[in-house]
């Protein structure tokens, strides 16, 4: 990798710079702090590659905007924070209902509602998995680095087109503004999905066909397809039914594809686990602190170690449950009042003691913190 | 009388035949509208309108929200989009700026383009971006059962103004004039030869056209407010309840009080923005992608 690539930028930056290097060229969005330079970003960068850039008027328009996009075949995304994503969530359902595949970023906020809108947090973790109604299938990233964020908006742009489904990169404010060092990949590098297009007629063309749990390919509008999307249940062919057999297997359908396939859309990071006899499960910015609090803990010659999803929805329940067997006690330092801390007791079967570490002071959590915490299991 | 007869024969002569089956999707029909609406004149205007442009059924899009109105894409032969109440013109916006040369109609009822979805009505207008917003402007919410709207004149009622409307309505056209659309005019179901025109001309206008289309809704619009049946209806408030804009001209002001001007009521010339976004790009040294044509 060529040192000219290497770059010293924010989060959002990087964001940006993973969104056009998967080749998204629409973007739509309302200004809203923490999350503005990606917008600010690509309202410079996409025009130069002949994309759009859309200010709309609210962040329901945004959204909506950006699955419009996405049936005209762009790939598209969005990036907002709290206030915004909340009401980005009546969107976010007609995505995973009528399977359009597109990228939100919630760059996370203290909250509820205009709450500390500098002050970052983690506190948007359930309302991603369950902001909008109904049972959908949910996927979030959680990149915990600058370079990282790069990498997951990829991943997520990629996940997006796989499996037809709106997809979210869950990040907070200090990430976000953080400055670190990063490598652009070189064009080819990193893979990126692009989207199945049918082959077949035009009049054989089902939008929602489903054998084998195989995901139909999705066509752009105004190339000879001319079907029908709705948020309502619909059909193979994309209409809407009434047939309570078929709405029922839908459903199950949009949430099986992303619970099926949990193997491949998790992925954690391990660290120091082998041996560990306390383990941490941390997210985020948060695990940042913890993995410093591991490796002091090392130090000393305390068998820590730190487990770190970078897919927090679907949840790494395997991974839990398997640390949960091999240690004595799993702490879960996260800046919230206890979000992935139940998940994290659920998936741990009662195997081992789990203790949350919250804050919600818009401070980050600090290492000694979680330091004093192994030390009373150690 | 005889310049009537003369303008009945001159109408026989227009060829009347038309094939619907290609814009209508097999085996989706029956809709859903009751027996009286008009929604299916409008329908049935909307399509004619659209051949007589001449450009294949892909070229257009028809995106709508919820309600009665909103159902009209499902069944006619277009790229189809039905999406949530109140957003069409926000996935409408997204669509059109990912593909330019679609041409996109939005279908909406009162309701869904002015009150659950009135923002998006302004800034659409305000961008002057190409599309046809068709208002299927009935006065009530007829899917939910008959609620006020925010066209719903004072004084009637609806299942929640059983005291009579005391909201004040919002006048469609002067809205969307005010708010930037480039096309604004009014028909009604009635006078559906009329309306299929401005239909057209909204279709080949260059901009956001706004069309506030007055229809009827019988089965709780006028049952509520004891009209005695759709034809009835249709008279009182499409026919004897508006003015074309040519009459008008001759008319005294006395007898114009009360009534809904029909006809084109405001074009105008102004940049459009997909044309304008790509002055952007090319202000900004890009270049049009291929997928955007």
């Amino acid at each position: 990798m060529s040192d000219k690539k290497k770059k010293f930028m924010q989060g959002n930056e990087a964001c940006s710079e993973g969104a056009l290097y998967a080749g998204s060229r629409f973007y739509a969005g309302y200004p809203i702090t923490p999350s503005t330079e990606v917008a600010e970003i690509l309202s410079v960068r996409l025009p130069k590659i002949g994309g759009v850039f859309m200010q709309m008027e609210d962040e329901i328009a945004s959204i909506c905007a950006i699955i419009g996009a996405s049936l005209g075949g762009a790939k598209s995304l969005t990036a907002t924070s709290g206030p915004g994503f909340s009401l980005m969530q009546e969107g976010l359902g007609f995505a995973c209902i009528a399977e359009i595949p597109c990228v939100i970023i919630n760059v996370m906020r203290s909250g509820p509602s205009t709450g500390f809108p500098t002050g970052p947090s983690q506190s948007d973790v359930m309302q991603a998995k369950w902001g909008t109604h109904g049972d959908h299938p949910s996927v979030v990233l959680t990149p915990a680095t600058v370079q990282e964020i790069f990498y997951e908006t990829v991943r997520a742009f990629n996940l997006a087109e796989i499996y037809r489904t709106p997809v979210i990169v869950l990040y907070d404010e200090i990430i976000g503004h953080m400055r670190e060092a990063i490598t652009l990949p070189e064009p080819g590098e990193v893979e990126v999905i692009e989207r199945k297009k049918p082959t077949c007629k035009p009049e054989e063309y089902k939008p929602y066909a489903q054998s084998n749990g195989t995901i139909a390919p999705l066509a752009a509008y105004g190339e000879g397809y001319k079907f029908h999307v709705t948020g309502l249940y619909h059909a193979e062919d994309g209409f809407p039914t009434n047939n309570t057999k078929l709405i029922g297997e839908a459903n199950e359908r949009i949430v099986n594809k992303i619970n099926k396939n949990v193997d491949k859309i998790c992925i954690n990071e391990e660290y120091y686990l082998d041996d560990a006899e306390i383990g941490v499960v941390a997210y985020g910015v948060s695990s940042k602190s913890a993995k410093f609090a591991v490796k002091e803990m090392r130090k000393k010659g305390v068998k820590a170690g730190l487990l770190r999803p970078k897919t927090i929805w679907p949840f790494p329940d395997k991974a839990v449950n398997k640390l949960a067997k091999q240690v004595k006690a799993i702490l879960v330092p996260e800046m919230n009042l206890g979000q992935v801390y139940y998940e994290v007791e659920r998936a741990s079967r009662g195997q081992c003691e789990v203790k949350g570490i919250f804050k919600v002071d818009t401070e980050a959590i600090h290492p000694n913190q979680i330091i004093e915490e192994i030390e009373k299991f150690a | 009388m005889e310049t009537v007869t003369a303008t009945k024969k001159k109408k026989k002569e227009k060829p009347v035949p038309f094939d619907y089956s290609n814009y209508i999707r097999k085996g989706k029909l029956p809709h859903i509208w009751c027996p009286g609406c008009g929604h299916g004149i409008v329908l049935k205007c909307m399509l004619r309108a659209i051949a007589e442009t001449g450009r294949p059924n892909d070229d257009f899009a028809l995106v709508s929200g919820i309600g009665c109105s909103s159902r009209t894409p499902g069944y006619v032969n277009f790229n189809t989009l039905h999406t949530l109440h109140g957003r069409a013109l926000a996935f409408a916006t997204g669509l059109k700026m990912a593909k330019p040369n679609l041409k996109v109609i939005v279908t909406t009822g009162d309701g869904d383009a002015l009150a659950i979805g009135g923002n998006h009505f302004i800034h659409t207008c305000r961008r002057n971006l190409d599309i046809v917003i068709m208002v299927y402007n009935n006065f009530i919410y007829g899917m939910t059962s008959g609620q006020f709207s925010p066209t719903t004149l004072p004084g009637m009622i609806a299942t929640t103004s059983r005291y009579g409307n005391i909201d004040p309505p919002f006048d469609v056209c002067k809205m969307a004039e005010a708010a930037g659309a480039t096309f604004v005019a009014r028909g009604t179901a009635y006078h559906y030869g009329e309306l299929e025109k401005i239909l057209h001309e909204a279709i080949m206008h260059k901009g956001t056209a706004v069309i506030d289309i007055i229809d009827s809704c019988p089965t709780y619009y006028g049952r509520f407010n004891k009209f005695k049946s759709p034809a009835d209806m249709m008279e009182k408030i499409e026919k004897e309840g508006t003015v074309s804009v040519k009459q008008a001209d001759s008319l005294p002001p006395e007898k114009l009080e009360g009534k809904l001007l029909r006809g084109v009521l405001h074009k105008k010339e102004r940049p459009e923005y997909t044309e304008g976004y790509a002055k952007l790009i090319e202000k900004a040294g890009g270049k049009i992608v291929s997928s955007r044509q």
